[in-house]
This record gives structure tokens, sequence and C-alpha cells, in this order.
């Protein structure tokens, strides 16, 4: 047998109507970076002008400039809450995900387990988790687990409902084909079962990690009490009992970037793990 | 060891590899896929299940393959029977999108727990056969319809199979593509001895293909007749316009027109 091939020729501009085809696709793709800062730039300085012009005092409204200030000078105490925010962040999510996968390769490999405890999961999942964590907290004596409790609620679901419907969705005639060449169940999950799972797993995986973020700064208001180990949530309470509006702001403003983070970074590996053969991960030339 | 080439000995002359013996499927609520089907293939044989849309085609290799049991009658092995024994190709190329050519080539191997190196000789072969050699670290995605078939085709090949089911292999591919592949198949089975099981629609595919025709109708799944091409391999394009040609595709088109008026 051979093949004939389609020699990879350099794409070469050709006409007028290619060529303003190329330089739109150029110009999208600066405007896709310039666009959102140019908004951002905009939103802050309208902002600014606002709080000046209406003579806003801070403890109202800060004005940008005074929320940056008070997040450089109040940096010691916002980092160390940033840190215990970020931990218990971080620890759900990998709770989340070592559970949720582990449940879903359980239910794949068993009907009856899943008949017994997805019920159970989906209780989890519909029950707020602003209703549950004060009973956390009772039961459970260590702060920093009650938390961890709590973002774990909020986040695995999607990582289990996720993998679940991944694993179930290889396609029928591989799984014929490893039938035929005798894969073990091991086998099956392991090259087929998993593989195929992925990109759902990292779709449910983007959603967690926003999930436990949210899930960690809820239990933290509902756990309330200081002391050490108080992260960004109990920050923003405390600022707002003494009317320290700025310091709510820029608490405020450390969760939103650590939520855009998050989500950057699990964007990122989901898209360097199937960049090389998943449809969502492909660029396709046009 | 390496892809076998095996020697074709003329019809009449092959061994029994396998026995279907009044073999039927009747699935819940008495849909009758198949009924009383009995067909001896050889070593060496290039059949061809021809017929209309659910005579039980696919019914017929789901069978062989073990995939389901038959509801009547038996299916007989000559010799012992191993997995690995058996080499299939879908409609699909159903490749494992997230693996390579070389990866998804492998797998039969993998699956009976052999390293990628202590096997690399016979992918490489498989490859080779099918003229893709040159794609090892290539993904399923970057290939064409017709490359992603022979890549399907030579994982089917790599275990060096005693007997390989091809359902409708070509049928999503365009007819300058089928044709290639058809020529390509024939040159393959000339180089290496395979027995095949072919499934298609298409009476000129069946023609050009095998050395028996099993013609089968539906409601329920049957055979109806089975002619036998006794034209020489290896073929090529000059047998597509000859009058033998021509006269084997109307023989056969007659016994398929027989099956659909049965049928209706
Ligand atoms: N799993 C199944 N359950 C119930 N009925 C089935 C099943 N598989 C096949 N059938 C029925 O059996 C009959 C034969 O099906 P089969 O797929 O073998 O036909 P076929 O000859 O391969 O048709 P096609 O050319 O369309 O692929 C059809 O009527 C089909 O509806
Ligand atoms: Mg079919």
């Amino acid at each position: 047998m051979s093949l004939t091939e389609t020699a990879a020729t350099e794409p070469m501009i050709v006409d007028a109507e290619e060529a303003r085809r190329a330089r739109k696709k150029k110009i999208e793709g600066i405007a896709r970076w310039v666009l959102p800062v140019v908004v951002m730039a905009l939103t802050i300085f309208g902002w600014d002008r606002f709080v000046v012009w209406n003579e806003i005092p801070h403890y109202i409204m800060p004005g940008p400039g005074l929320v940056a200030k008070t997040l450089v000078q109040d940096w010691p105490i916002l980092f160390d809450s940033l840190l215990v925010t970020l931990q218990i962040t971080l620890l759900a999510l990998l709770v989340a995900v070592l559970g949720g996968v582990g449940l879903a390769v359980l239910f794949t490999q068993s009907r009856w387990i899943e008949m017994s405890f997805y019920p159970y999961a989906v209780i989890l999942q519909v029950t707020p988790v602003v209703s549950i964590a004060p009973l956390i907290f009772i039961y459970v004596d260590s702060r920093i687990a009650g938390l961890l409790i709590c973002a774990w609620i909020v986040a695995f679901f999607p990582v289990l409902a996720n993998t679940t419907l991944g694993l179930n969705s290889a396609d029928h005639n591989l799984r014929d084909l490893f039938r035929i060449y005798g894969a073990t169940r091991w086998q099956r999950l392991r090259y087929l079962q998993l593989p195929s799972a992925l990109p759902y797993f990292l779709g449910g995986l983007r959603i967690a990690g926003g999930l436990s973020l949210i899930g960690a700064v809820v239990a933290e208001y509902v756990a309330g009490t200081g002391g050490i180990g108080s992260g960004l949530a109990f920050r923003i309470l405390e600022a707002g009992y003494r009317l320290n509006i700025p310091r709510m702001f820029a608490a405020l403003f450390l969760i939103a970037a650590t939520g855009v983070v998050i989500f950057a970074c699990l964007s990122f590996l989901s898209h360097m793990l199937l960049r090389k053969w998943h449809e969502s991960a492909l660029k396709r030339e046009t | 060891m390496s892809v076998e080439h095996r020697v074709t000995l003329p019809m009449g002359e092959r061994p029994l590899l396998l026995e279907m013996d009044q073999v039927g499927k009747t699935f819940t609520g008495d849909v009758v896929a198949l009924r009383g089907m009995s067909l001896k293939v050889n070593e060496g044989d290039f059949i061809s299940l021809l017929g209309p849309s659910g005579c039980g085609k696919s019914t017929a290799l789901r069978l062989i393959s073990d995939l389901m049991l038959p509801t009547q009658g038996k299916i007989r092995w000559s010799g012992d029977h191993a997995s690995g024994d058996l080499g299939v190709v879908f409609q699909e190329p159903t490749l494992m999108p997230w693996a390579t050519v070389a990866q998804n080539v492998w797998l039969p191997f993998r699956l009976q727990g052999k390293s990628y190196n202590s096997v690399k000789d016979q992918v490489l072969e498989a490859l080779k056969l099918v003229g893709l050699e040159k794609f090892l670290d290539s993904y399923p995605r970057e290939l064409s319809g017709g490359m992603k078939m022979r890549v399907s085709i030579a994982r089917a090949l790599v275990t060096n199979p005693r007997l390989i089911l091809m359902d409708e292999p070509f049928a999503a591919l365009d007819e300058i593509t089928r044709f290639k592949l058809n020529n390509d198949l024939l040159e393959l089975k000339a180089q290496i001895g395979c027995t095949v099981i072919f499934v298609t629609h298409s009476v000129f595919e069946s023609v050009f293909l095998s050395d028996r025709i099993v013609v089968m109708a539906a409601r329920p799944g049957r055979v109806i007749q089975e002619l036998t091409v006794e034209q020489p391999y290896p073929r090529d394009d000059e047998f597509r316009t000859s009058a033998e040609y021509a006269a084997h595709c109307r023989a056969t088109s007659d016994a398929l027109h027989k099956a659909m008026g049965d049928a209706a």
C-alpha cells in the first residue's frame, strides 16, 4: 500500500481578500487582550471619579487608590488570611477530586454501590451549605477541619457527576473491541474509561475550583470566630464591624483575584492535557 | 514472530477454520435477527456477507466474535481459540483519540500484557502493510478518513489473527478512497493470506473482493444463496472492467433481488 501525501505548504497569502482576512484575524487576536484591559481601566477610572466628584466618604465607599493603599498597608494581615483561605480551598479541591473520582470509579464498577449511594450524593449537593455548616461546627472540634468539610461538600459533586458521565461515555465499539481482546475490568478502566472521562472530569474540575473557594468563604462566615487561622472572609466580617471599608474592599479584591487565578490555572491544565487530541482544545486552521 | 504470511490453498483444499451450524439469534420482543445460518469458513477464504439493511449481517459478526451468544445453534472453531485470534474492523475507524497511531495498533498486545518494546516490530510491520509507517506518532485527528481506516486495519492485523471480521469498513468513505482501499486490501490479502469475513451493502464491492458471497435476506435474517467468484487473486482494476466481473455482478445482483423480493 502506498500513500499520497499532500505536502504541508506554508500558508501563502495569495490575494487581497485573503490578506484582509489575515489582518482581521490578527486584529481580533490583539483585541482579545486589549479590550478587557481597557474596560477594566475605564471602570476603575470611573469609580475613582465617581467617589471624588460626589465626595463620598471613605467609610461608605473608598476610591480605588485608597483600596490599593490599604492592600499594601495591611498586606501582612491580609496575606496571612489569604494563605488560610487558599489552603482550605486547595485542600477541599484536592479532597473533592479524590472523593469525586474515587466514588465515580466505584459507581461504574458496581451498579449496587451506585444505587445505594448516589441519592446521598445528590442530597449533599442540593442542601445549601450555609444550613449544614453550623451543625458541622458543633460536631467537629477543629475549625480547619470544619471549614474543609464545608468546602468539600460544595465542591465534590461536579467532579463526581462529570466523571461518572465521562466513565460511561466511552465509545461502544471500543468497548466491544476491549471485550474481544479479553481485557480485564482494570484494563478497561485504565486504558478506555479513564481517558474517555478526562475531558468531562476537567470540566467538572473547573467548576469545582470556583465552588471550593465559595465553600471555604461561606463556611468561614458561618464559623465566625476569629483568632489564629482566620481567612479572608473573617477579615471582611471584622472590617465590617470596625467600619474599615477600605480593608473590606481589599479583602474582597483578594478573594476575587484568587478565584480568577484558580480558574485560569485549571483552564490551563485542561488545555495542556487535552490539546493533542480533544475537540475542545483544538485550534483549527481556517 | 512477525505478521505471518500464510499460503492460500485453492478452494476445496482449504482446511476448515470455523463452522456456524444452524445459528439463530432472537432478541427480546421476538425480533428474529438471524435464523438457521450455516456457514463453513475455511482458511484463506474471503467471504462477503451481502444483503439489505437489517438482514442480520452485523448480528452474525457479533455472534462469531462472541460479543453475544446465539439463541439457537452452535459456532465451532477448529483447534484452540484464544483472544488475538480475531481481528475486527468496524464501520467507523474506532480509534482511541487520545493515543497515537502506534499506541492504537499496540492495543491488542497491550491488553495481553505485552510492553510496546517487545512488540514494536509487529506494530511497525502492520503499519507498513497499510502504508502508514511514517505516521507512528500522529494522532488520529491528524489523519484523513481513509488513513484512519488503514490504522484500524493495521490494528486488526497486528496479532496475526486467524480470522478478520470487517463490518462495512469502507461504507463511510468516498468512492475513490473506497476503490483504493479495496485494491489495497486485496494486495494485503495476497501478501499475508488472511481469512476475512466482510460485510457490505455493495454488490460491486463483494464481487471485486471475495471468492465467496453469502447473500442474505431480512425479516427474518437468513441466508438465501451462496455464490463463488473463481477469479484468482491478486485482482486489479482490469478485473473491474472484465466480462467475468460483469457476469458475476449480474448473478449476485439477481440473487440479491430475489432476497429483497422474498422479504417484501
Ligand atoms: N441488540 C439488539 N436488540 C434488539 N434487536 C436488535 C439488536 N441488534 C440488532 N437487532 C435487530 O436485529 C436485526 C438485524 O440487525 P443487524 O444489525 O444484524 O442488521 P444488519 O444486516 O447489520 O443491518 P445494517 O446493514 O443496517 O447494518 C434488525 O432488525 C435489528 O433491529
Ligand atoms: Mg450492520
